[in-house]
């Protein structure tokens, strides 16, 4: 993985002690709220409804060991004792005193991580494909990319005010795990006719309160461009962009007002000029130099042991389901690459505790040669563990409560922190998903339904991606009470989609209800191999509506009617 | 509020013509752009430098033809957030190679001083009591970045390479 040298060390230390001289000016009361806002939101810092909330950069979620341990120990230490992952592969600390930031983010540089622009109007972290660089299906590893925009993006001096927060997602595998159609930029690389690296550019998708699924503006763009390309729309972004409604800012608005076939004219008229100027250009050895430090480990030369594996599954029961559900294939011979849900039902979804972390970290030196991994989906990955030691690491995972076999099933949620932290939350999130996580506890009753995402979010602002989950669910607040609109037949994969809305929105109580009547449904009338988004493609809406709301109409219908 | 540049408070020749029923007849004046046009030959023809001020919905491709008359162009903030004007600015030196005084006027927060220094500004309105020693302590402190602007200063991406045996 990237090591910084030392301009990289160099910028991140500037940095901070710039930060550390604002916080300064904010304690000694030279600076207002108002005007300590925006500094610190551009450094992740946000003030939260208990404390404020520090948002930790994961690069495109690739993690060191010795990262992930130093997180567990800044959670321990200025927190308490545990953090959140998010579905932009961050962290999030959520207890953080204001006059300790700045020894965290010294703690942080030390590790090389940062909380640069993880929050502000500003180029965020560049999300990624969590098994980049180890799924065999994968054209090119991404993250050599996301990280040439990475350092493109931190400070960049003409777009850190932008009209509004702007995110980038790479992924290099025909199979989508970054969710890059629904990012204000996603970045696909593929290989043209000529086999030539190049990528597809996917602009203007985007969630929250007026969900689009992103239109392509160019179907082959070098990689030698990518820069120029980069900078040519965020500056047509950046000029055109609304500023006069922060509900109407992002790009997502600007493509769809503009029509897609204008904007891109835009786009490449100013492409045109941009990349007529030398100041983009990256040195072929610059490419080369970061590309180095994601060269494959060194694998062993290892025998495909997969016949021994299902025998031991077979053994143990237990073994055999995590077998099934959470162990992927990986390009290499030999090896596997895990999945760690942060999903055990009954916990917050995407929460690890200071001890789970440094057990994990262990582990990974142990058995994954020091690399983790985090998804957008909220759970860990170890990318690169060998076949033979899959037992061992499951025992291990297992005593940690971290070895649920429900990676991509029923209670694999996706949850925003909601109304138990956020300020902007109008219901709560994590309660939800822990009370359908345990209806839906069994893993042979969950192995059976299969793969099916269900994302919550507490309010419009979709942090939980609720539009693209197969079954979504969003709080929202009417006369004091909370209440859940749900949406079928969301996805976020290479096949997006928005959900349907369902119809009346229902309490608390009655989520894990309603959703074990689309399930009963769904099992119901599914064909064989069909997963529950299949089904209810086929058949649409009126066959699970009829269903979910029963015979009797669930009181809050009236109510919320009314 | 003072006129900082090159690091110093600056006495400011320019008067301020923006607000003004009639341009004054002599001396050095900043316009709006509606001014320009209306009077533009009469501007040109002044023995006295002119500048003009442009809002931040004022793009100023409607000026870069006239770059030439121009001893300054002021790019209004109207509110910090606001950050068009570090675009029009490197259009206006990048592409239209406009070398005369650029200037942040408006709403510059000492913590912005930097980004609008390498986009291309030389000259910014800041307020408190010592606007020289904010504007070396906000721009004094980085030596390092990762994006080349027409400043000229060289990115990381190119030293990296640039070292001998690197």
């Amino acid at each position: 993985m990237y090591r910084y040298d030392e301009f990289d060390h160099a910028l991140v230390a500037e940095r901070i002690s710039q930060f550390r001289g604002q916080v300064e000016r904010r304690l000694a009361g030279a600076l207002s709220e108002d005007q300590f806002k925006p500094l610190r939101l551009m450094n992740g810092l946000y003030l939260q409804l208990h404390a404020y909330m520090l948002r930790i950069n994961v690069p495109y979620g690739t993690l060191s060991s010795r990262q992930l341990r130093r997180l567990a120990a800044i959670a321990r230490r200025y927190d308490r004792g545990f953090g959140h992952f998010t579905t932009r592969q961050n962290l999030q600390l959520n207890w953080i005193r204001l006059h300790q930031v700045p020894d965290i983010l010294a703690e942080l540089a030390e590790v090389e991580m940062n909380a640069m622009q993880s929050s502000g109007n500003c180029v965020r972290n560049v999300t990624s494909d969590q098994f980049a660089g180890r799924i065999r299906e994968e054209v090119a590893d991404p993250r050599p990319w996301c990280e040439l925009i990475r350092q493109w993006s931190i400070l960049h001096p003409e777009f850190s005010y932008l009209p509004r927060k702007f995110k980038i997602a790479v992924t290099g595998s025909p199979h989508d795990r970054a969710a890059v159609r629904v990012h204000d930029i996603g970045l696909h690389l593929h290989r043209n006719a000529g086999g030539e690296l190049g990528f597809e550019v996917v602009v203007g998708g985007g969630l929250g309160r007026m969900p689009f699924i992103g239109s392509t503006i160019r179907e082959f763009l070098p990689t030698a461009d990518l820069l120029s390309y980069l900078e040519a729309v965020l500056r047509v972004y950046n000029l055109g962009g609304r500023r006069d409604n922060i509900h109407r800012a992002r790009i997502k608005v600007q493509v769809n007002a503009l029509g897609v076939g204008q904007f891109r004219e835009l786009v490449e008229q100013e492409w045109q000029q941009v990349r007529a100027s030398p100041l983009l250009a990256v040195p072929e050895a610059e490419v080369a130099r970061i590309q180095a430090y994601f060269a494959p480990p060194a694998w062993e030369t290892l025998p495909d042991a997969g016949g021994a594996l299902a025998a031991r599954g077979r053994e143990v029961p237990d073994f055999g389901r995590w077998l099934a559900r959470n162990v992927v294939e990986h390009r290499a011979s030999g090896y596997a690459i895990v999945n760690v849900p942060l999903k055990t039902p009954g916990r917050v979804p995407g929460d690890a505790t200071s001890d789970q972390m440094g057990a994990v970290a262990d582990l990974a030196d142990r058995y994954s040669l020091g690399e983790v991994r985090v998804s957008h989906r909220q759970n860990l990955v170890l990318p690169d563990v060998r076949q033979a030691d899959l037992f061992d690491l499951w025992t291990a995972l297992a005593r940690l409560e971290l070895a649920a076999p429900n990676t991509g099933l029923v209670s694999d949620i996706v949850a925003c922190p909601g109304l138990d932290y956020c300020s902007l939350a109008n219901a709560r999130s994590i309660s939800v998903a822990q009370d359908i996580a345990r209806r839906f506890a069994d893993p042979d009753e969950a192995a059976d339904i299969g793969n099916l995402a269900i994302n919550i979010s507490g309010c419009m602002n979709a942090c939980g991606h609720h539009h693209v989950g197969h079954i979504g669910i969003l709080g929202v607040e009417k006369n004091g009470r909370e209440f859940y609109q749900l949406t079928l037949g969301g996805s976020s994969a290479e096949d997006t989609s928005l959900g349907d809305r369902l119809g009346p929105g229902v309490s608390a109580e009655e989520v894990p209800l309603v959703i074990a009547r689309i399930v009963e449904r769904y099992k119901a009338l599914r064909r064989e191999g069909e997963r529950f988004l299949d089904s209810y493609r086929r058949v649409g809406m009126d066959e699970f509506k009829a269903a979910a709301y029963g015979d009797a109409p669930p009181h809050s219908r009236q109510r919320e009617s009314a | 509020m003072a006129l900082v540049k090159d690091g110093a408070v600056v006495a400011d020749p320019f008067i301020d013509a923006t607000g003004l029923a009639a341009v004054p007849a002599a001396g050095p004046v900043i316009v709006g752009l509606e001014q320009w046009r209306a009077g533009q030959d009469g501007l040109i023809a002044r023995r006295d430098p002119v500048g003009i001020r442009l809002r931040s919905d004022q793009h100023p491709a409607a000026i870069a033809d006239d770059l030439a008359h121009l001893a300054v162009v002021a790019l209004e903030f109207p509110v910090f957030r606001d950050g068009r004007a570090y675009s029009y600015a490197r259009l206006l030196r990048e592409r239209w190679g406009y070398r005369g005084e650029l200037r942040a006027v408006g709403d510059v927060l000492p913590d912005q001083l930097h980004f609008m220094q390498r986009v291309g500004f030389d000259a910014f309105e800041i307020g408190g009591d010592d606007p020289a020693g904010t504007w070396r302590a906000a721009t004094g402190g980085f030596s390092t970045w990762y994006q080349a602007t027409g400043d000229g200063r060289v990115p990381a991406r190119q030293l990296r390479h640039g070292r001998p045996g690197g």
